[in-house]
């Protein structure tokens, strides 16, 4: 039997014993999605609004019962100046404030452009965004009865760039996208990082490094295991995207599963280099959350938008693997991407994945410290 | 051919120095031991044999291969059982074993004769089926050894094989070494047992990275302890080395459980004359004396003599 089909084969034996293995491989893409995916609601639903009616037209009476209508907004509040919608703002009564202007309604009606004034509370800052694009988006539709396409509400906020990808206005059909690119990229730095290190740690390592076995084997063996996971993981992971929230990709699977091999490549890379890093499977932990998981969660987009970056930390982006598969995972669950729009985001994706393995390769020795 | 030949090994660890140039042969097929206390450098010195650590400075050589030139060579000749249970406690015994003959390249048409050899010579046959976390102590160190063995390797370096084990286990595993000396291997042992040493051709003592001592059992119990050695039973044995250590015919007096351990000056052969001599040294002293027995000098012995004399700076 080959000395690399042997270690393989070693690995499933163990991990088929190893009961907390088992349990991080099924349970936590499941738990995490679910949990994830729930605390990621910023679905807006029944937001209380108050309308600031400067104009008194049937127009913005209308404008008012579009909001409602909608399901987004509730009216909770019809000030009658500016201080009392600051007011309605700041006690918390609303959250979000509608300021329609004198002369809005003769504008939709063809003399003008028309414009609409939105005031959030700016403290809460998800509520804000969220509410905010939906409120445009409300008031976009309700302008397109008048004179479609041509006339569009002036809205002097831009809050227009995530109902681009999001066309049914659910946040959490944003966010699940997400939280499977950073599922699949947490789970496997760990696991890999783990793999190696505990072996370390229970004197393994070394009886391994005494044999004939090559180092390139003992690399392949120790990391192949790991892409029949991340399959699994990724198999996991989208039965429960589909089954708790019922979503699917637009876009190809056999695309997604295909590119997200190309983030677990650089991923088993990092877990790899933990591992030469690390000598216990704590220091492993730490150094993979540290160093790795908590700058790609804050960098890659999944939680603030890389367009809002000041430059030198945009700049450092481009390192993250998470960065490029992010928007791999959320093209192809949100538009339907294909290959042609996401190779740009494939290349750098292996390039990197290059570089970190053959760097950890080239640290990793078959010898002790 | 010597199966093992280091000259002026040296491991560094920073400015800490584990070993500190160490030299030795091992002739072929024979059982070679390594002493000392904790922390004396012989796991270090083994691991630079098995081609796992570089040396510092020196030169070795095992199954005829340089270790510094090529680790990866001396690997492939070489059987190694590390200080701590390595092999993988999820896995039962049989799989354990096919695991490293994989690793060794052992043919699949070979495997499964090499493993019932193998199984048979550790004793372990009818136990192919248990985890090897869940066996005992000794059967553990026994798999060990069996993994190590199944390529046939010429040289056999065993860091510590009987830690821990109990007393008939340990005999057991010293029957299967010799097996595995007798079928032509080479077999380099470091222990804590004293007793084990008796059973190696050669012994080597090392100390803070030293070799101290070194030369066969009885070789270095002659050499040490040319006059008689008698053990003494006596009252209040610890205050009693004091007045055994004053008489200058006796070179040196030690405890050993509730006895003394006195080594006579050489000359003082006589049966009767070197009991005697003990005797009246006592009973001057007001010590009651029970027995006194002539003993033959035990590597313990000889260990603390060396080990005292090092740290005295005498002649090592
Ligand atoms: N990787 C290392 N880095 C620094 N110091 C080390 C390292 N390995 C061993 N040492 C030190 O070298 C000395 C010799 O250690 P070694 O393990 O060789 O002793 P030993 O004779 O095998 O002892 P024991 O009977 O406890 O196994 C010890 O003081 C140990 O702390
Ligand atoms: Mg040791």
């Amino acid at each position: 039997m080959s000395r690399l089909s042997s270690l393989v084969q070693k690995e499933f034996q163990e991990f088929r014993r190893d009961k907390k293995m088992r349990a991080i491989v099924v349970v936590a893409p499941i738990m995490q999605i679910l949990v994830l995916g729930y605390a990621a609601n910023m679905d807006v639903k029944d937001v209380p609004m108050a309308v600031y009616d400067q104009d008194h037209s049937s127009e913005s009476r209308d404008l008012a019962r579009a909001f409602v209508a909608s399901g987004s907004f509730l009216v909770a509040a019809a000030p009658e100046s500016a201080e009392a919608v600051d007011q309605e703002l700041s006690s918390g009564r609303a959250e979000i404030a509608v300021v329609v202007p004198p002369g809005f309604g003769a504008a939709l009606r063809g003399r003008g452009s028309p414009s609409l004034q939105l005031l959030v509370d700016g403290s809460r800052a998800n509520t804000a965004a969220v509410g905010m694009a939906y409120a445009a988006s409300v008031a976009n539709d309700f302008s397109l009865r008048f004179a479609p396409g041509s006339l569009r509400i002036a809205l002097p906020v831009e809050a227009r760039t995530r109902i681009w990808y999001n066309p049914e206005l659910k946040s959490r059909a944003f966010m699940i996208p997400g939280v499977f690119a950073l599922l699949l990229m947490v789970i496997t730095i760990i696991l890999t990082s783990l793999a190696i290190v505990k072996e370390k740690e229970s004197g393994t390592l070394e009886q391994l490094i005494v044999t004939p076995l090559r180092k390139a084997e003992l690399i392949a063996g120790k990391l192949a295991p790991f892409v029949l996971v991340s399959l699994i993981l990724i198999c996991l992971a989208l039965a429960a995207c589909a089954l708790f929230f019922g979503i699917v990709p637009r876009g190809s699977i056999l695309l997604l599963f295909v590119l997200s091999l190309a983030l677990v490549f650089s991923t088993l890379g990092i877990g790899l280099l933990v591992s030469t890093l690390a000598k216990t499977q704590q220091q492993a932990m730490m150094f993979s959350i540290f160093f790795f998981m908590f700058p790609m969660m804050i960098l890659s987009g999944f939680v603030f938008p890389i367009a809002n970056m000041p430059a030198p930390i945009r700049a450092f982006t481009y390192l993250m693997p998470l960065r490029y598969y992010m928007i791999i995972v959320r093209g192809i669950f949100l538009k339907g991407s294909g290959i042609g729009l996401l190779w740009k985001q494939l290349w750098p994706l292996l390039a990197i994945g290059v570089a970190v393995v053959s760097f950890s390769i080239a640290r990793f020795r078959k010898q002790l410290e | 051919m010597d199966a093992i030949a280091v000259e002026g090994l040296v491991k560094r660890f920073g400015t800490f120095v584990a070993v500190d140039g160490i030299s030795f042969a091992v002739p072929e097929g024979s059982v070679f031991g390594l002493l000392g206390a904790n922390g004396a450098g012989k796991s270090t010195a083994i691991r630079m044999l098995c081609g796992l650590l570089e040396p510092s400075s020196g030169r070795a050589s095992v199954a005829g291969i340089d270790v510094a030139a090529d680790p990866e060579g001396v690997k492939r000749s070489i059987g190694y059982m590390s200080q701590r249970f390595s092999l993988y406690e999820d896995l039962t015994v049989i799989e354990n074993i096919r695991f490293f003959a994989g690793l060794y390249a052992i043919s699949r048409r070979k495997v499964e004769t090499e493993a019932e050899r193998v199984l048979a010579l550790i004793g372990l046959a009818g136990r192919e089926g248990s985890l090897a976390g869940e066996l005992p102590g000794g059967f553990k160190q026994r798999l060990a050894l069996g993994c190590a063995l199944l390529h046939a390797p010429k040289v056999l370096f065993l860091d510590e094989p009987t830690a821990g084990v109990d007393p008939l286990a340990r005999r057991r595993f010293w029957d299967i070494i010799y097996e595995v000396a007798d079928s032509g291997s080479t077999v380099l042992v470091t222990t804590h047992y004293l007793d084990e040493a008796e059973y190696c051709a050669t012994v080597t003592l090392m100390h803070a990275g030293r070799i101290v001592a070194k030369g066969s059992p009885a070789g270095l119990k002659a050499e040490r302890f040319p006059g008689a050695m008698l053990e003494v039973d006596c009252d209040r044995p610890a205050e009693a080395i004091a007045a055994l250590a004053a008489d200058g015919r006796i070179e040196e007096a030690s405890l050993f459980g509730s006895r003394l351990h006195a080594a006579l000056a050489p000359g003082l052969g006589d049966r009767e004359d070197a009991e005697e001599t003990v005797r009246a040294a006592l009973a001057a002293a007001g010590f009651a004396v029970r027995s006194v027995e002539r003993i033959p000098p035990s590597l313990e012995d000889v260990f603390i003599r060396v080990i005292s004399e090092s740290a005295k700076g005498g002649p090592l």
